[in-house]
């Protein structure tokens, strides 16, 4: 008797732990923070912003077209409620992705611009900020990369068997994860050109 | 299992590409605070940055280490620095105070990694001021050593303002550690200690499970002190379990192997302590 119950409870245990259902609820958290942190990351960097404007300001008010496409870049962002609801939705996800890829882009515009203001560029406080800034930037790519394995994983739990029948079962989907945002812009080369001066 | 196949297929699967892609430079292991692959400081040099690093960390906690590669290519030092930091784990656990100071000689290029504890002391506007004001300088006129020396010592003067946990307060280890290990040795304990009392009779039955459950445990936690408790917790379960049956136990099977173990045990030399890094830091060239 006592060893069928044995038996039993290494059956139902093994049976827990061979569907999967554990395995994805530690994914679904695991996506869950790395997603927290993704965001936490863009906040920090839509926090520099206003700061990172009035120093450019400052010194180059005339570009006024490139300041003002930041500060509507950034609006933008902030328009965007980024809650973890957010990445079981693919069409919220893509639409927090393009604005925060427009923001990327008119930052570097910003900051391509300012190359031209040497007294800007040796602006004690402008280099802090752009400092903070390439830092911001460099722990966005961190965090969306550690984001992109989590979903990697997940997806991967989701799809494969035993698993997937859990995930049917719970209702679980596979997760939208980064694209690259412009692929065909990158997929072609690079043009040169000299022609031009300015 | 079906998973674990899955993962393993996939790992083979990626190795595989990585191989065919002519991939990434290898993070060497951690031997030694200052790791120079380039043969650019001399013996004497690094013995004194190593020792600097030691009185450091023995006086404040914090874990700094220096490495010199030729080159981070194909990946950017961004990449590169933040594999080493996450290879090594500088630091202590929870604590995150560490940081990487790491130097690509033929790409020019160098960048401080800094550990999520050091965030606030050692913020990137600090850490590119250290980078483009203190180092760059000398290393623009060839003066590798000189450049590091000031450099490291200015991220100890910057650390040194930051309120850190004391050195060598553990943090609440010991117990803890041995809870974790509580549902396996019971699940031990109850599996193997059923076998062995039905063969060997009550007493030697249980006295044989808690020393093989106490060398399980040494092996996985690797201290002796938490080996002998687990194995005193299988030899009491299992003498006092006759009769009780198998119940609630297979409930107990969810935190199998999830502990972490930090604090650089059984090492021997020098290891990172299981800080975290999240990309924070400044990257510079000159």
């Amino acid at each position: 008797m006592r060893k069928l119950w044995t038996a039993l409870a290494a059956l139902v245990a093994l049976s827990l732990a061979g569907c999967g259902y554990n395995t994805l609820q530690s994914n679904d958290e695991q996506i869950k923070a790395s997603w927290s942190e993704v965001v936490n990351q863009y906040q920090r960097r839509a926090d520099l912003v206003p700061n990172l404007v009035n120093t450019v300001k400052g010194f180059a008010a005339q570009e006024k077209e490139v300041l003002l496409g930041v500060t509507n870049a950034r609006a933008k962002v902030g328009g965007i409620q980024a809650t973890p609801e957010l990445i079981n939705s693919p069409e919220a996800f893509a639409k927090f992705q393009a604005a925060q890829g427009e923001l990327s882009g008119a930052l570097s515009r910003l900051l391509v611009v300012s190359e031209n203001y040497p007294q800007l560029k040796s602006d004690a406080n402008f280099r802090d900020l752009q400092a903070q800034l390439e830092g911001t930037e460099n722990r966005i790519a961190v965090a969306r990369n550690r984001y992109i394995k989590s979903v990697q994983d997940f997806n991967v739990t989701v799809r494969s068997f035993p698993s997937n029948l859990t995930a049917m079962a719970f209702g679980y989907k596979a997760k939208p994860n980064f694209t690259v945002e412009n692929e065909k812009a990158i997929s072609g080369a690079p043009k040169v050109d000299f022609g031009t001066a300015k | 299992m079906a998973l674990n196949t899955a993962r393993a297929l996939a790992l083979a699967f990626t190795l595989f590409w990585s191989f065919i892609a002519g991939a990434q430079i290898a993070v060497p292991p951690l031997t030694g605070r200052v790791t120079d692959q380039t043969a650019t400081l001399s013996a004497e040099q690094k013995a004194v940055l190593e020792q600097t690093l030691q009185a450091f960390e023995a006086r404040k906690g914090s874990q700094l280490a220096i490495l010199i590669v030729p080159t981070t290519a194909p990946e950017t030092i961004e990449q590169y620095a933040l594999r080493v930091a996450e290879q090594w784990k500088l630091g202590r656990k929870k604590v995150d105070d560490g940081a990487v100071l790491v130097i690509a000689k033929a790409d020019r290029a160098l960048r401080i990694e800094v550990g999520y504890g050091l965030e606030g002391a050692l913020n990137d506007a600090t850490s590119k001021r250290i980078i483009s004001e203190i180092i760059t300088p000398s290393f623009k006129q060839g003066d590798f050593y000189g450049g590091i020396a000031a450099g490291v010592d200015q991220i100890i003067r910057v650390i040194d303002g930051e309120p850190l946990p004391q050195p060598n307060a553990k943090p609440a280890g010991g117990m803890a550690d041995i809870q974790q290990f509580v549902p396996v040795i019971l699940i031990l304990a109850l599996v193997v200690g059923g076998l062995l009392r039905s063969v060997l009779g009550r007493f030697p039955g249980a006295l044989v499970t808690g020393g093989a459950v106490a060398v399980v445990a040494w092996f996985i936690a690797g201290a002796v002190s938490i080996a002998l408790v687990a194995g005193m917790i299988a030899l009491l379960f299992t003498l006092l379990s006759g009769g009780m049956g198998g119940h609630g136990v297979g409930g107990h099977r969810g935190g199998f192997g999830t502990g972490g173990f930090g604090g650089g045990l059984g090492r021997g030399g020098f290891g990172g302590g299981g800080g975290g890094f999240g990309g924070g830091g400044a990257s510079g060239r000159w």
